[in-house]
């Protein structure tokens, strides 16, 4: 028996629900006038507009970008999945990325990103990315580095930043998650 | 037609010195080292380069080690003993396919910093590569497999776990990838979007995990998606056509030409014991460059259909009944000669070739019939190689004379109906039913001799049917729509009793007419040259294997060497 | 042992009151270098860049002026482009987040000034999507600019039109690499292209001569064109010129940016001195001294490194890590580099397999995977790695690792394969005992911390 296609979605959740407003599809057109001469250089920013409006980017996003910038789907799938900040399925409302690259791992970033998985009460579920809280509260994954190294170990909670996050910090965090 | 020809220099006339493997010789400029070295008898070793696609060099096989002139304080090469530039060697290794050569360049392929670059790409793409050439279809034409031979260590230093990725994905209509295999060269990619011109194929995720594919629900259904199949360097992607039919070693090549348009794709049949197992493209830059169409590369099952006609057909009491060769080519012999010549038409088929129409032409020309035209077959053009023209050789029937493409043929039902036509020949296995002569008007003939290779409409109202040959089973030449006259070689024997159909017509002139001077194609074209205009000085051995431009044909070959 | 800071670039950022407004920013004497700059023209811009030495600050030091000569605005048949390389994905870098963040005007002027002086009428800023807050600062400088006349049509009446999009990353490294992020702005994987024929002063963006420079290098324009091309080149040494920002992190006990004459500084200062020296009272083991993809340096090494003396004569001068100037040369003298400017630092506690296996599953991670040795080779390392620090290692793995690494660095598309073989190769060379008692004691050892996380 051969295997259908579905490389690069395999990961992925079922089509993103909500509506597309018109001032998200203006925001579209005003993004890819900035790329006067190829509009398909208006993917990444496409992607993260999508990506921030319905929390990540599903068969429908690839559809509806691929078709505002006349590209085939799997061009813009290409990108979805090189890309770490993309993800294919919904994660929590409170999105933190503990960075772990060295100057952070020497900070104690370990410790962090353990007492967060802790906190959220989360587990390695097998899927790529992050690992995601049952109820959809929370998420959490390590992202490579920050570039705030001076002030190890650093995370990001949805787009907030934080510095200098030791265990204590991090509970505090969480806590904070409102 | 492509959009890149990396094989043939920007001015083939413009030549350096360069020096490859210690051995001074001329070279165009700028032309790409891996080029350079095919040229110069030595190969550099590749997975990604590929002459008629863009390059893109991420495989990194064809390193080399590179060199340049030493430069004097006058800022002029110093010259060595033997007057050539002396050259200082680059300790970074540079990849053949991307470097053009220079003035004075010198190039080692096989020095040890060469051989240990290619043993550690080679190292790296097979710890990740399943081991499963035993059941792999491209096993005998694996490049990875063939250079792991050479440039391969043997043992692997790898135990760590494999990076897993899809197998057997249905990646299209005729297409199975299997992305365990696939060595990321992008080669598919590249053809698809620059040859194609459609992006089909891409890859998703990133780094090791980097897996080809087609985005879910677009299928990789390209028109010409089987060529992927011949680029692959390794057998990541198969023809299901194909799949687990034979081991390709076992093939017999014979070089042969498509027929299933007027293009005339340069092709080889590969063979076994009397079977064709598969067509693929046979590099010819004036015609197809490396590419053939999947409708044609496919269009050989009939070949062995269980309508093959495989023995002669006699009619008798309205019921045909298999006779011997020698009663049925007295039947059709008796039967061209029942009716005046002017009461006679031909079906002079323009899927026969140059040689059968020849033989034809002097048949007729003896018995005096001159009603005589081929069938128009409408092909499903496209902006790439195929044409619109269903008939391989419509140019030679026209050439030869015995074709108007089938203006002439369109009146013919009606005249066999008011009975100006009593008798008609068909040849080439055309169904002249759907070409616009009724059922009825068929019944209404006195002399219906069809020689063809399935059997149809037409051949089963026939009084006599001759089997016949189909193109891989005969030898021969045809002129395609841009006037490229070309040969095909016989890669099988037709089935059963089935003939090539200039050997049935030589039979019949010779029953007919007594005539018997065309023994051979040598003999054909002997003549052919003569009275031929189109052919004048022409023999077989001069079409070569690539054909030639034939001067009396006004239209240009299409942009191909651009 | 005092060292004071030289700050050029850093001079407001964290300055009490200075806010990133553009207000603030003319109050500082903003955009007066912007109008001297119209006044001088493109050509003499260029001259005063390429008088002032300044080398590119992303990583590789190539000098700005020659970089900018491989282009001629009046002979270019196509647009020429630049790119602001705000993709600060080096580990241990951290400088153009605080420019981008505390002083995006300064950015913003120095950039203006390069397209100015380069011919350029379209620029785009590729800043790393991490920065979260980052690029709306930028957009809304732009704006702020534009309305003053600073950017967009005829600027400050010259004549002279630019336009300046921000464009946002998405979490790749490689888009750092200058030709990954021409693909990436382009809209495709940010696959780095083969260099030749790629070369973006060439064929860039868009098949369009392109020129790419860092943010710390656009903002040393704006000094460059204040002080002038000589004056410039007097700060630092020759051929490292001007001021360097440099960021510390690890095991020091003050972390931080910095800014110093280019190899005004020794590494013993900078640690010793300006950070407070190695924490929790221990000693330094291991520095790596120009963002992770440089040559660790082992404390106590000794460097053999070649010098003019006064008579210009070229000596060979014994120098102790203490000792190495903090610039491009002394550091490529020793083997290692300046590359981004960022410090790490590890103390005596730490495991060498550890920190190594971390730096691996970095690369691992970012490596674009288009050719077959970085692809390959860097997941294997890390895969080695791992199994060493989880105690499973090979009395073989030392010389694996190094014959991998060899086999990656030199015969890869872009320089991340040196940045993913450098670390392994320097600190295989420089621990290998410490690697071969770990694998010895197998397990058997209690790690002391975990710094791997290869997850
Ligand atoms: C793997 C890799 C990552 C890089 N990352 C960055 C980066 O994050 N920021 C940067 O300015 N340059 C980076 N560079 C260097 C750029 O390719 C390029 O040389 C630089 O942006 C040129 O600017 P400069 O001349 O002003 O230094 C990176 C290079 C490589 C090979
Ligand atoms: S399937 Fe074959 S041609 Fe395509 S990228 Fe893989 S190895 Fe190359
Ligand atoms: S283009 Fe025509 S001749 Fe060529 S392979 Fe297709 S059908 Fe055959
Ligand atoms: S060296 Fe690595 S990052 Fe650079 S092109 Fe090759 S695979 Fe990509
Ligand atoms: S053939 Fe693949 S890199 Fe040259």
């Amino acid at each position: 028996m051969s295997t259908p296609l579905r490389a690069g979605t395999e990961n992925c959740a079922s089509p993103e629900k909500g509506e597309i407003s018109s001032e998200m599809e203006k925001q579209a057109d005003e993004l890819v006038t900035r790329y006067p001469v190829s509009k398909r250089s208006a993917v990444l920013p496409l992607l993260h507009l999508w990506q921030e409006t319905f929390g990540y980017i599903g068969p429908r996003g690839v559809e509806w970008i691929a078709k505002r910038l006349s590209l085939q789907e799997i061009q813009v799938l290409e990108l979805v999945t090189f890309y770490p900040w993309f993800r294919q399925r919904p994660y929590g409302k409170f999105h933190f990325r503990v960075c772990r690259t060295l100057p952070c791992a020497l900070g104690g970033a370990g410790k962090t990103f353990a007492a967060l998985q802790k906190l959220m009460n989360l587990k390695a579920d097998g899927h790529e990315g992050a690992m995601v809280s049952e109820d959809g509260r929370f998420s959490l994954e390590y992202s490579e580095c920050l570039a705030s190294c001076g002030t190890a170990p650093v995370i990001l909670r949805n787009d907030e930043f934080y510095e200098k996050v030791d265990e204590k910090k991090a509970s505090e965090l969480v806590a904070g998650c409102k | 037609m492509n959009p890149w020809n990396h094989d043939v220099a920007k001015d083939e006339k413009d030549l350096i010195d360069v020096q490859v493997d210690g051995v001074w010789m001329q070279m165009p400029r700028g032309l790409n080292v891996v080029e350079v070295a095919h040229r110069s008898k030595k190969f550099i070793p590749h997975y990604c380069y590929h002459p008629k696609l863009s390059v893109v060099g991420n495989c990194r096989m064809c390193l080399f080690e590179m060199g340049t002139p030493k430069m004097g304080p006058d800022r002029k090469p110093i010259l060595g003993p033997d007057g050539k530039p002396e050259i200082a060697w680059m300790p970074r290794p540079q990849i053949g396919c991307a470097t053009g050569v220079t003035p004075g360049m010198g190039i080692r392929t096989d020095s040890a910093l060469v051989k240990d670059c290619r043993n550690g790409v080679m190292e790296f793409l097979l710890i990740n590569h399943p081991l499963d050439c035993t059941i792999c279809d491209q096993a005998g034409e694996c490049k990875l497999q063939e250079y792991s031979v050479e440039y391969g260590t043997g043992e692997s230093r790898f135990v760590e776990n494999k990076v897993k990725k899809p197998k057997n994905v249905d990646l299209g209509e005729r297409i199975v990838l299997d992305d365990e295999r696939c060595i990321l060269c992008s080669r598919c990619i590249r053809f698809s979007s620059e040859v194609g011109k459609e992006d089909v194929l891409g890859f998703v995720n990133r780094g090791s995990h980097s897996t080809l594919t087609a985005y879910p629900g677009k299928r990789f259904d390209h028109p010409y998606s089987l060529n992927t199949v011949d680029i692959c360097p390794v057998g990541a992607l198969t023809s299901k056509d194909f799949r687990f039919q034979m081991r390709v070693w076992f093939l017999k090549e014979s070089k042969s030409l498509c027929t299933s348009c007027g293009t005339g794709c340069n092709i080889t049949v590969g063979s076994r014991e009397g079977k064709v197992h598969r067509l693929t493209p046979r590099e010819n830059e004036a015609v197809n460059s490396q590419w053939m169409c999947d409708f044609g590369r496919l269009n050989f099952h009939y070949l062995d259909s269980k309508d093959r006609l495989t023995r002669p057909l006699l009619q008798a009491a309205g019921q045909q009944f298999p006779g011997t060769w020698a009663d049925a080519i007295q039947r059709a012999a008796e039967g061209l000669k029942k009716v005046k010549p002017e009461e006679m038409a031909v079906v002079a088929s323009a899927r026969l070739t140059n040689e059968e129409l020849f033989v034809l032409k002097r048949l007729l020309a003896e018995l005096g019939v001159t009603r005589v035209d081929g069938v128009q077959n409408l092909g499903q053009a496209d902006s790439f190689l195929r044409s619109g023209d269903g008939n391989p050789n419509s140019r030679g029937a026209e050439l030869l004379g015995l074709s108007s493409g089938g203006r002439k043929f369109s009146g013919w039902g009606e005249e066999i109906v008011s009975g100006k036509i009593r008798g008609l020949f068909v040849l080439g296995g055309e169904n002249v039913i759907p070409a616009g002569i009724s059922a009825s008007a068929l019944a209404k003939l006195e002399v219906l001799i069809v020689s063809g290779i399935l059997q149809n409409e037409t051949t089963r109202a026939a009084h006599v049917v001759l089997p016949a040959a189909a193109s891989a089973e005969k030898t021969g030449s045809m002129v395609n729509v841009h006037g490229r006259l070309q040969r095909m070689t016989r890669a099988v024997a037709g089935p059963g009793e089935a003939r090539e159909d200039w050997m049935i017509l030589r039979d019949l002139r010779e029953a007919c007419t007594g005539g018997n001077s065309l023994h051979s194609v040598e003999d054909v074209w002997k003549a052919m040259s003569m009275e031929v205009p189109a052919f004048t000085g022409m023999s077989w051995a001069k079409i070569g294997d690539l054909g030639v431009q034939l001067e009396s044909s006004a239209q240009a070959v299409p942009s191909i060497t651009s | 042992m005092a060292i004071s800071e030289q700050r050029l670039i850093f001079k407001h950022i964290d300055a009490p009151g200075y806010t990133r407004d553009m207000e603030c920013y003319l109050k500082h004497g903003g955009y007066e270098m912007l109008k001297k700059g119209l006044a001088m023209g493109p050509s003499a811009i260029r001259d005063e860049v390429k008088k002032s030495q300044l080398r590119g600050r992303g990583g590789a030091g190539f000098p700005t002026g020659t970089k900018w000569s491989f282009i001629d605005p009046s002979k270019a048949t196509k647009p020429i482009y630049l790119i602001c390389n705000a993709d600060e994905s080096e580990p241990g870098t951290f400088k153009d987040r605080q420019i981008i963040y505390k002083d995006p005007h300064q950015l913003l002027e120095g950039m203006i000034l390069s397209c100015f002086a380069n011919g350029v009428k379209l620029a785009y800023l590729y800043i790393r999507c991490e920065f979260t807050f980052g690029h709306k600062v930028l957009e809304k400088a732009i704006q702020e600019a534009k309305a003053a006349g600073f950017l967009g049509k005829n600027i400050l009446k010259s004549g002279y039109d630019l336009e300046i999009y921000v464009h946002r990353g998405a979490g790749a490294y490689i888009c750092g690499e200058e030709t990954g992020l021409i693909e990436s702005l382009e809209g495709k994987r940010a696959y780095p292209r083969i260099k030749p024929p790629y070369f973006p002063a060439v064929l860039g963006l868009y098949m369009s001569p392109t020129i790419v420079n860092n943010v710390e290098t656009l903002c040393n324009v704006k000094h460059i064109v204040e002080m002038g091309g000589d004056a410039y080149a007097k700060i630092g040494r020759p051929n490292n010129t001007g001021t360097r920002l440099l960021c510390v992190s690890g095991d020091v006990v003050k972390p931080g940016y910095y800014e110093f004459p280019c190899g005004g500084i020794t590494l013993g200062q900078l640690i010793y001195g300006v950070c407070g020296g190695i924490r929790n009272g221990r000693r330094l083991k291991a520095v790596i001294p120009g963002g992770s993809s440089a040559k660790v340096l082992r404390a106590g090494e000794v460097f053999k490194v070649k010098e003019k003396d006064a008579q210009g004569n070229m000596v060979d001068r014994e120098v102790k890590l203490e000792d190495l100037r903090m610039d491009f040369d002394s550091l490529a003298a020793a083997g290692s580099m300046a590359g981004s400017g960022g410090v790490i630092v590890m103390d005596d506690t730490r495991d060498m397999v550890e920190c190594l296996a971390n730096i691996s599953t970095f690369y691992a991670h970012e490596s674009c995977g288009q050719c077959t040795p970085c692809r390959e080779g860097v997941l294997w390392l890390k895969k080695i790695l791992a199994r060493i620090a989880e105690g499973h290692g090979r009395d073989s793995d030392p010389g694996l690792l190094k014959d991998v690494a060899d086999r990656i660095a030199g015969r890869t598309i872009c320089a991340f394969g040196e940045a993913a073989a450098w670390p392994v190769q320097s600190f295989i060379g420089k621990f290998k005992e410490e690697i071969q008692l770990r694998i010895r004691r197998n397990g058997t050892a209690a790690k002391r911390d975990t710094i791997s996380l290869t997850h």
